[in-house]
């Protein structure tokens, strides 16, 4: 934009001072003879230039000249602040994150887009689809970071997201018996955890009754069929109890049946030698369990993981491992519908008989799609996908909102860092100004394209 | 526009001759009692004030009923304005922008350091200090102080040495409020056992956890150790840290204490955790300060009953009193600023508030007997008798890039200890790296 500023401007200046023209200035000075003089195209530029000059020049030539110097802003640092940048580790994570955006989100947004439009022209629903796609620009970016902290959170009762997935999950395999649930550990304990299963510690002899205490069952998993526990009467058989060592309000003593406890019934018990299964029981009401027809010996008995498989809660979204996918993912939602409506206008204005010539020629949709459709819509992809880039490189609020603090290192984009270093708590408007100036470097190559774009067809 | 202008000035001279003028009236009651200055009628008659402060809802509603006695009182009209959650954000482009508001509430004590140092506050004048000396200890002056010189009155205190839980899960698992901390391990592996988990961590607010450490650390370290800390006089690598931290990860390393695991826990923020305790009641314990009480309340459990506390248990030789709070400072020359501030440090102004709920008094002529409920009034009655024993928030005295922004400095370490509480050495020394830069 400055650039259409000072091409008439340098002129008019020339045209003040010398009077006399020379010869390359010929051919502009007959055009500009057609139009208003000099004088009054000075005065009807110079609002624009003003305010361009306050709110755009003056700002990055502050900004700068600030960057160079030191957080109070006194002591001169010289590249100092970019130094920094590029050395701190957590402006790394920054700067890589930014990165992934860059590459990830502007290709999906504009393929997205693509496919919504090039599938809209073939339904019957076209303006209702569209509609609906394109929704999500119609709420602000704020308001889409708080619909997707909720869609992502963690509780599949809160969390659209969980809720899915854990539906789907529990159709295969749903959590079983007592998740959660752990042996009473402890040097005077019979039993201990393995792997998940609780197994006791030392061999058991058949016809010695065998105590296994289970602690930490939640209320409400507790099977309301459950009795008091009752300790195996001893026998010929291998037999023994699994029960929650816990008497409710305590004073119940560890590692013993006491009379409130209760059994946890339907609870798998194996019996194992020498690392092969050689009998599998399953306990009563009152805990109690037996082994029918055990030759005599030595078992190791096992309570196998399935007994505790713990349910399914789906995924953290918004942990340090997933959260740029996932904000990139509102990102998505709330901007394919754009990339939709401009990339269907473009399609619109597609000439079809060329299409149509590619199709009695044989092509097959896919070769028109590829050869046709898509070299005709380039310069509208292009666009599409250059202004994507640039929004990804300045996006903000939906990672402010959608990270929840513990994890807003790991999600950080250069404009957040930006705010946070200056503003938000930092107080470093030197380097905030050096993080402004490296995101403008970054976005001038975009803008400079965008611009020569709509200069070539402006001609 | 020359209209205007010439009404400006006209404006700006009615208030310099109004100041003038009240200027002996003031002065003169100062002079013979001391405890209120303003006593002479409206002296402040059509001077506008601006007051800003991260306080909203209720708190906002009580400042503003305290506010507005004070307008009463001197006739100044007063105006609240509201900065966020994150006061420095709000207030640093006022001050550069050369208009800031008359009178700010700063939440840490770091900031009046901070903007001490730009020169964006007044300080104080004899009037107020005088104020200060006759209804606070030497520690509080010394908090609102920078460079010898007191700027600042702090003018509401939040009592963070306590642990509150819910009594039905206590009564359960058959515990008894610990006293030390090998009590409270022990207590929670008890209640752990019985089914329920037994700290709702809030990981997502790094401050709650800044607060944990800081009591841990007051009571195994001391409080000269503590202070040596605050001011990054020995580093973080120190064994003292060690210790706390190990400590710490006694409570948070163990996967059945902390609700919903840590990669929950660090995504749970601050009403939320205290909402699973006293609401959802999945867990038995939240480590957090008396303001737990406001939520508590709304989420049904009656404070006292099923909303208990206990003092923070001793991990060490000192049985931690740690407190947080607002300090207010003045940003302009005014003589309503200066008023205010006195109105706010005294006795006065302390039992307005007081007598409102959801207020604790640092200043120690107020008597507990203001508070609206016996347990805001024990806890009153812990900050006067605990005296010069007293520490204020670590995280607050620090730099605010340290102590106070998300995703940075200590909130970031202490988040990523929670996520893996084996780890003391390497959280030590990235908190010494952190505190390096802060402290630069």
């Amino acid at each position: 934009m400055t650039e259409r500023l000072d091409g008439p401007q340098a002129p008019l200046e020339d045209d003040t001072s010398g009077g006399s023209a020379s010869g390359p200035d010929e051919t502009p000075r007959k055009q500009r003879l057609i139009g208003p003089s000099p004088t009054v195209a000075l005065v009807f530029l110079l609002p624009a230039a003003v305010l361009l000059g306050i709110w755009v020049v003056y700002p990055i030539v502050y900004s700068i000249f600030r960057s160079l110097f030191d957080a109070a802003g006194s002591g001169f640092v010289g590249l100092g602040n970019y130094m920094t940048i590029f050395t701190d580790p957590s402006m790394l994570t920054t700067i890589r994150n930014n990165l992934i955006w860059v590459v990830v989100a502007p290709i999906i947004v504009t393929t997205l887009g693509l496919i919504f439009a090039v599938l809209t022209e073939r339904i019957k629903w076209a303006t209702a689809f569209k509609l609906i796609v394109f929704m999500p620009m119609a709420v602000s970016l704020m308001a889409a970071g708080v619909i997707f902290r909720l869609v992502y959170d963690e509780d599949p009762d809160k969390g659209v997201a969980n809720a899915v997935l854990t539906t789907i999950h529990d159709t295969f395999s749903s959590s079983q018996g007592y998740p959660e649930a752990r042996p009473r550990e402890g040097d005077q304990s019979a039993v201990a955890a393995d792997k998940g299963a609780v197994v006791t510690k030392q061999p058991v002899q058949v016809g010695q009754p065998v105590l296994i205490p289970i602690v930490g069952i939640k209320p409400q998993i507790m099977p309301s069929d459950a009795q008091p526990a009752k300790a195996a009467p001893p026998g010929n058989d291998l037999s023994g109890t699994v029960w929650f060592d816990f008497t409710a309000g305590g004073g119940g003593k560890n590692g013993a049946v006491d009379a409130s406890e209760k059994g946890l019934p339907g609870m798998t018990v194996e019996a194992v030698k020498d690392g092969t299964v050689a009998g599998t029981a399953t306990t009563a009401d009152d805990g109690t369990f037996r082994f029918d027809g055990l030759p005599a010996g030595s078992y190791v008995v096992r309570l196998p993981q399935s007994n505790f498989q713990a349910a399914y809660h789906g995924l953290t979204w918004l942990g340090p491992t997933l959260i740029t996918p996932a904000i990139i993912g509102a990102f998505i939602w709330v901007w394919a519908g754009f990339a939709m409506v401009l990339i269907a206008a473009g399609l619109a204005a597609i000439p079809r008989d060329s299409l149509e010539a590619a199709r009695i020629d044989g092509a097959t949709e896919w070769q028109v799609f590829r050869r046709i459709t898509v070299p005709l819509l380039s310069p509208v992809l292009l666009v599409v996908f250059v202004t994507m880039i640039i929004n990804t490189l300045k996006v903000f609020d939906l990672v402010f909102i959608i990270a929840p603090p513990s994890v807003q290192p790991q999600s950080n984009v250069v404009a957040l860092e930006m705010w946070r270093v200056s503003f938000g708590g930092g107080n470093n408007q030197g380097l905030g100004s050096a993080l402004a100036i490296f995101l403008l470097i970054l976005v001038l190559p975009f803008m400079i394209m965008n611009i020569r774009r709509f200069r070539r067809e402006d001609t | 526009m020359q209209k205007a202008r010439a009404a400006a000035v006209l404006a700006g001279l009615a208030v310099a001759v109004a100041a003038c003028g009240n200027a002996p009236t003031t002065t003169q009651p100062a002079a013979s009692g001391s405890a209120s200055a303003t006593t002479a009628g409206k002296t402040l008659q059509g001077v506008k004030l601006e007051v800003a402060a991260k306080w909203t809802g209720e708190e906002q509603k009580n400042f503003e009923q305290v506010l507005k006695a004070f307008s009463d009182k001197t006739g100044a009209t007063v105006t609240y304005a509201s900065t966020g959650e994150d006061t420095g954000a709000y207030l640093g482009p006022r001050i550069q922008g050369g208009s800031p508001p008359d009178v700010a509430i700063l939440p840490q004590p770091g900031l009046v350091q901070q903007y001490a140092k730009q020169n964006a506050l007044k300080p104080l004048t004899d009037e107020v200090t005088k104020e200060i000396d006759t209804n606070y200890t030497p520690y509080w002056k010394e908090l609102g102080s920078a460079d010898g010189k007191s700027y600042g009155v702090l003018i509401k205190a939040a009592h963070k040495s306590l642990i509150w839980y819910r009594s039905q899960a206590f009564d359960d698992a058959g515990v008894q409020a610990p006293t030390n901390w090998d009590e409270l391990v022990k207590a929670s592996q008890t209640i752990a056992d019985s089914g329920t988990a037994p700290f709702s961590f809030c990981g997502a607010s790094g401050w709650t956890l800044t607060d944990l450490f800081e009591n841990v650390y007051l009571s195994t370290a001391g409080p000269e150790n503590y202070d040596k800390l605050s001011k990054h006089e020995i580093p973080w690598t120190d064994p003292s840290v060690a210790t706390a931290l190990e400590k710490i990860a006694q409570i948070a390393g163990k996967k059945e204490f902390v609700l919903d695991g840590s990669s929950g826990a660090l995504q749970t923020d601050f009403p939320t955790c205290v909402t699973k305790v006293f609401g959802q009641k999945k867990a038995a314990m939240v480590i957090e300060a008396d303001f737990v009480a406001t939520q508590a309340t709304q989420d049904g459990a009656k404070v006292g009953e099923e909303a208990k506390y206990f003092p923070f248990p001793k991990a060490g030789d000192t049985a931690p009193v740690v407190l947080g709070g607002d300090v207010a400072v003045a940003m302009k020359d005014s003589p309503g600023a200066m008023a205010l501030l006195q109105f706010l440090a005294s006795k006065e102004g302390g039992e307005i508030w007081a007598k409102l709920p959801g207020y604790l008094s640092p200043n120690k002529n107020v008597s507990p007997d203001n508070y609206p409920d016996p347990l805001t009034k024990a806890l009153g009655q812990t900050i006067i008798s605990a005296g010069d024993a007293v520490r204020y928030d670590m995280s607050d005295l620090a730099p605010s890039a340290f102590g106070g922004t998300d995703g940075k400095g200590e909130w970031k370490v202490l988040q990523d200890f929670l996520r893996t509480p084996t780890d003391v050495k390497g959280a030590q020394s990235k908190l010494e790296d952190e505190a390096k830069k802060a402290w630069k």
